[in-house]
């Protein structure tokens, strides 16, 4: 009875060890790539690295950060990069995030890409000066019943430069029923002057694995990793007026970009439209009021689509689209900055047109 | 039969007769889920091919040689799993160092290959039914290929049947499953023609 249990047991070892000795030979010599060299930029950069890795992945670990909303699983299409010189053919699960255009310029989606020979790409300059950051939480407060403030202080590079309106990317460790690292996108809510310090404002959303997480298990003193900052969405220097809309945690980068305005002494007219649906979901309405006086030309309409009766509210009623039509009579002049749901930035992108805005001045940031 | 064709029959009734998927319905998940395309439903048949017709005389010699002297018969289901396991992963390296063209046409379908249930089911009809080291050649060959043209065969109708008006409660997979049961029967037609178990 013993002996044969043994023996199965021993045969199973022996089959397994003989398959896993298979794996690590082949791993050794057919799964090996050896140094691969990559020439970023024509040449402004040059990386030595160990080839048969996602491009992704190799770039993260040389201290070069593409923005990427899944982490690379492939099933978010942010991460392109355009490899001018010997990129291989397209693989099936790049092909749905790449249009035609793109396909003719060689751009790929880096983490399903594998760099296995020498290789030459473009990485927007901005990339540069992604840094990934350790920071410590030093304070955490309410905003609203289900959005929070999580303010970070920098301690490993001490020093971010960000523009008012970019985004960090927050990475989650492994917690609870979360048993992968993942990372998401946030927007940076403190002003651009505030470079030892990164403010976020984060909506719970329900089982969302990174607001679960900041929501039920961040806690004051807690070491949080970022890397940022990203985005296109931020303050154009000029002088035209300025339309800012948002709607819920999309308060945060329109508070930066006003923030910064206010820093430089700004004599630019700005009107910021904020949609609710009652009071309980409004917050910082005291700062922004009090922004009013610091900034010449700055109004805060609040605005609430369904207020309820005990809100006594008195201020502008109705879908924030049609709030704005209310209040502006004329676009033509100004630059608009959007942020919220993709529904709302749609929704008001229309109305601004049709208001006079032009549409290369409208920037938006969809959530 | 004479021992030198049985092989050969074993190959044709493997295909027709004894269709893997649409006699015992092995396979059917990625069959139902991959075969909307043509050319990825050719993609991963050929794959699926390529697997079964190595790794069933593979399992053939390791229970032959290693299961069957130490009595370990009822081993068999987790060893043809790492068996076939190790080997889908060694392939699809192989495939990927040294065959670009055939990586992007069979690469993504490898790894789902693992856990297709007609590949094991080949490898334990061959034990059961005492096959010998050549059979199982042909028996994995024939299966594959049948499997292959039974996933062809559904793209291409599944194809046909973007422009049929499908009642809302069978669209997608209910549709697909009542026509394999179509195919199948048509598949029955064959059976007088060879008989081999």
């Amino acid at each position: 009875m013993i002996v044969t249990l043994l023996i199965s047991i021993g045969i199973i070892s022996l089959i397994a060890v003989f398959l896993a000795l298979l794996m690590v030979i082949a791993d050794a010599t057919i799964g090996n790539y050896g140094q691969v060299q990559i020439s970023i930029n024509d040449g402004a950069k040059q990386l030595q690295v160990q080839g048969g890795q996602p491009l992704l992945k190799t770039l993260n670990q040389e201290g070069i950060f593409i923005p990427s909303a899944c982490g690379g699983r492939g099933s978010c299409g942010l991460c392109k990069v355009q490899v001018v010189e010997g990129g291989q053919a397209y693989l099936p699960t790049e092909l749905p995030w790449i249009s035609e255009e793109e396909r003719k310029s060689n751009v790929r989606l880096s983490c399903q890409y594998k760099v296995k020979s020498d290789i030459a790409i473009l990485v927007p300059e901005e990339l540069f000066l992604v840094r990934q950051f350790d920071t410590i939480v030093e304070s955490i407060k309410d905003l609203t019943h289900d959005i929070k403030e999580v303010r970070l202080k920098l301690i490993d590079p001490p020093q971010i430069d960000a523009k008012a309106g970019q985004f960090i990317q927050f990475v989650v460790p492994e917690y609870g029923d979360v048993d992968e690292s993942v990372y998401r996108a946030y927007s940076m809510a403190s002003a651009p002057s505030d470079n030892k310090h990164i403010e976020l404002e984060i909506r719970l959303v329900p089982n969302g694995i990174c607001t679960t997480y900041v929501h039920n298990y961040l806690k004051v003193g807690d070491k949080v990793t970022v890397n940022g900052p990203y985005g296109d969405f931020y303050l154009r220097d000029n002088d035209h007026d300025i339309i800012c809309i948002a709607g819920g945690s999309g308060m945060a980068p329109i508070k930066s970009i006003l923030l910064d305005l206010a820093e430089k002494g700004s004599q630019r007219k700005a009107t910021y439209f904020f949609g609710a649906r009652s009071k309980r979901d409004l917050f910082l309405v005291d700062e922004m009021k009090q922004l009013e006086s610091k900034l010449a030309g700055f109004t805060f309409v609040p605005a609430l689509s369904e207020p309820s009766p005990e809100d006594n509210w008195e201020g502008q009623i109705g879908l924030i689209t049609e709030v704005v039509k209310r209040n502006i009579l004329d676009g033509s002049n100004s630059d608009a900055y959007l942020c919220g749901s993709p529904g709302m930035i749609d929704a008001c992108i229309k109305v601004l047109q049709e208001l006079g805005v032009p549409q290369e001045r409208i920037y938006y940031d969809k959530f | 039969m004479s021992d030198t064709l049985f092989p050969i029959a074993i190959f044709f009734a493997s295909i027709f007769t004894g269709n893997i998927l649409l006699t015992n319905y092995l396979g059917m998940c990625s069959f139902l889920a991959v075969s909307k395309e043509l050319e990825t439903s050719a993609g991963l048949g050929i794959a699926v091919t390529f697997v079964l017709t190595v790794t069933t005389p593979l399992n053939w010699l390791v229970y032959k040689f290693l299961l069957v002297p130490f009595g370990l018969e009822y081993l068999r289901f987790i060893v043809f799993i790492i068996v076939i396991a190790a080997f889908v992963q060694l392939i699809e390296m192989a495939i990927e160092r040294y065959s670009e063209g055939l990586y992007y046409a069979l690469g993504i379908f490898l790894p789902l290959i693992t856990v297709n249930c007609a590949i094991l089911g080949a490898s334990l009809f061959m034990v059961i039914r005492e096959y010998n080291f050549v059979s199982s050649i042909f028996f994995g060959l024939g299966s594959g290929l049948g499997w292959f043209i039974a996933i062809v065969a559904m793209a291409g109708i599944r194809q046909k049947l973007r422009t049929a008006k499908v009642p809302p409660g069978l669209e997608g997979a209910g549709i697909t499953l009542v026509i394999a049961g179509f195919m199948a029967m048509a598949f029955m037609g064959f059976s007088g023609m060879i008989a081999v178990s």
